[in-house]
């Protein structure tokens, strides 16, 4: 069972019908005992990095986030949640969670797209990804596929942890980590079906760290 | 470089699928769930239902209908007709659509555009302009006028100011519909598309009137559009969403190929 972890951040919904489609058994949960049983955990999220911190903080998930991670149990964090596995985002003057090095930008309107025109902020739309690191997470992922993006900030982890960049007035990253630490900037459950093969890369990858274990 | 995304309309009266002729004559096409998983597999970007009698006879917008098509279809949707209030808002949100449209109400009290995007985020709300050119007056210098209860209603509202005040409440998105050139297949409205793309920055995705692929590329370029809205062209079998993609591709539009 994959746990989506519930804290009033969002899209959880959209993540689970994605997932159930797939047959993927799943809970929207905040219950520490089901997190820690689950095989992964998927964090999801929309809206701004400081009000879901304060959701986060406020019930202790932070903290049990930071300890699941350790134990090495697998996380795929979606958009805020992308953000928010990082160190700070310039979204609100945010501290986050601080899970994995680097920090949230905001894009600078001043930048133009390919054409000359001044990027739009949020960067709302279809957009691809190019890939800089192989990984788990995407194989099987065709490299003109496209995935849908909805977001004003973008990560900027360590460049060690840099997997997939996109191009929108600046080549920034939309997926980054490792292996079983990922977050992909992009709404993967709503990405038609190259966003429903990263989910059900990451049920596979959970399920195979379960066997080994 | 973001693509330019290609939105199939689906009118929905009583539950069931209609594409009217500037607003008359609706003719029933079909389940709104297929149909929406129908384009869904096609490679449509984007998907929005529009519940076509709601603001006229008061009815509500169809929950379950919206329930159905999130759990098939794996792309942003969004729902229009009938949103009065932020609760309507969040109703259809909560059932799954990514992104929710309001008309006539939004024209009657502009501070449903600011509740909503303050309560939800401006990315989730969507400002649908119907609009009728009518010649440039002192009330209405752009020469397009706000009409609304599908082009029943005039409101002596300029086009173009209804755009600003949009965007500075907060809306996320404009969909610029012409009344005149809905349902008569002869292209888009560019002038008004570019005139209203010209005046906010915020995407508009242009509405009304499509009849062939070229008009969608015109439509994305010479209209500044970032997308476009079909309807019976697509509806009919005339055309499929993979030959409009592909004959965009052809004149150097970049859409999304891969789905």
């Amino acid at each position: 069972m994959l746990a989506i972890l519930d804290y009033k951040a969002g899209n959880q919904t959209s993540v689970s019908r994605a997932l159930t489609h797939l047959g993927i058994d799943n809970a929207i949960t905040a219950d520490p005992a089901v997190l820690s049983a689950a095989r992964g955990i998927v964090f999801p999220g929309v809206g701004a990095a400081g009000q879901a911190m304060h959701e986060l903080t406020s019930t202790g998930l932070d903290a049990l986030l930071r300890k699941l991670v350790q134990a090495g149990k697998p996380l795929l964090g979606i958009c805020v949640g992308c953000q928010i596995l990082l160190d700070y985002s310039a979204e609100n003057d945010t501290t986050t969670l601080g899970i994995v090095p680097g920090q949230c930008a905001m894009f600078n309107p001043a930048l133009t797209e390919e054409d000359g025109s001044p990027i739009k902020v949020p960067h709302m739309g279809w957009n691809r990804l190019k890939t800089v690191r192989e990984t788990p997470l995407l194989a099987g992922i065709d490299a003109q596929a496209e995935f849908y993006f909805v977001h004003s900030y973008y990560p900027v982890p360590a460049p060690e942890n840099v997997i997939a960049t996109t191009d929108y007035g600046l080549q920034f990253c939309s997926v980054h980590g490792r292996d079983g630490l990922w977050a992909v900037q992009f709404h993967a459950e709503k990405s038609g079906r190259p966003g429903l093969r990263i989910l059900e890369n990451f049920a596979d990858y959970c399920q195979e760290a379960r066997r080994a274990q | 470089m973001l693509s330019k995304r290609i939105i199939p309309c689906l009118d929905v009266r009583g539950g069931v699928l209609t594409k009217g002729v500037k607003f008359v004559g609706n003719v029933d096409i079909g389940d709104p769930v297929e149909s929406a998983r129908h384009y869904y597999e096609q490679g449509a970007d984007e998907i929005v239902f529009y519940d076509i009698t709601a603001s006229h006879e008061g009815r509500g917008i169809f929950l379950d209908v919206v329930e159905r098509v999130a759990s098939q279809i794996f792309i942003p949707f969004s729902v229009g007709g009938g949103i009065r209030t932020v609760q309507d808002m969040r109703d259809v949100l909560l059932a799954g659509a990514e992104k929710v449209s309001v008309n006539s109400a939004a024209v009657n009290d502009p501070d449903i555009i600011s509740q909503g995007a303050a309560q939800f985020g401006s990315q989730c709300v969507v400002v649908g302009m119907d609009v009728l050119k009518v010649g440039v007056s002192e009330k209405i210098p752009s020469g397009y006028e706000i009409v609304i209860h599908g082009g029943r209603k005039h409101m002596d509202l300029d086009a173009v100011e209804w755009a600003r005040t949009c965007e500075a409440l907060g809306a996320g998105e404009l969909c610029v519909n012409s009344i005149d050139a809905d349902g008569t297949k002869d292209g888009y409205e560019l002038t008004l598309t570019r005139m209203i793309a010209e005046a906010v920055s915020i995407p508009v995705i242009a509405s009304g009137g499509a009849g062939n692929p070229q008009h969608m590329v015109e439509a994305v370029t010479e209209g500044k559009a970032t997308a476009a809205l079909i309807a019976s062209i697509v509806h009919y079998g005339e055309y499929t969403i993979p030959d409009i993609k592909a004959y965009m591709t052809g004149k150097g539009v970049k859409v999304r190929s891969v789905w």
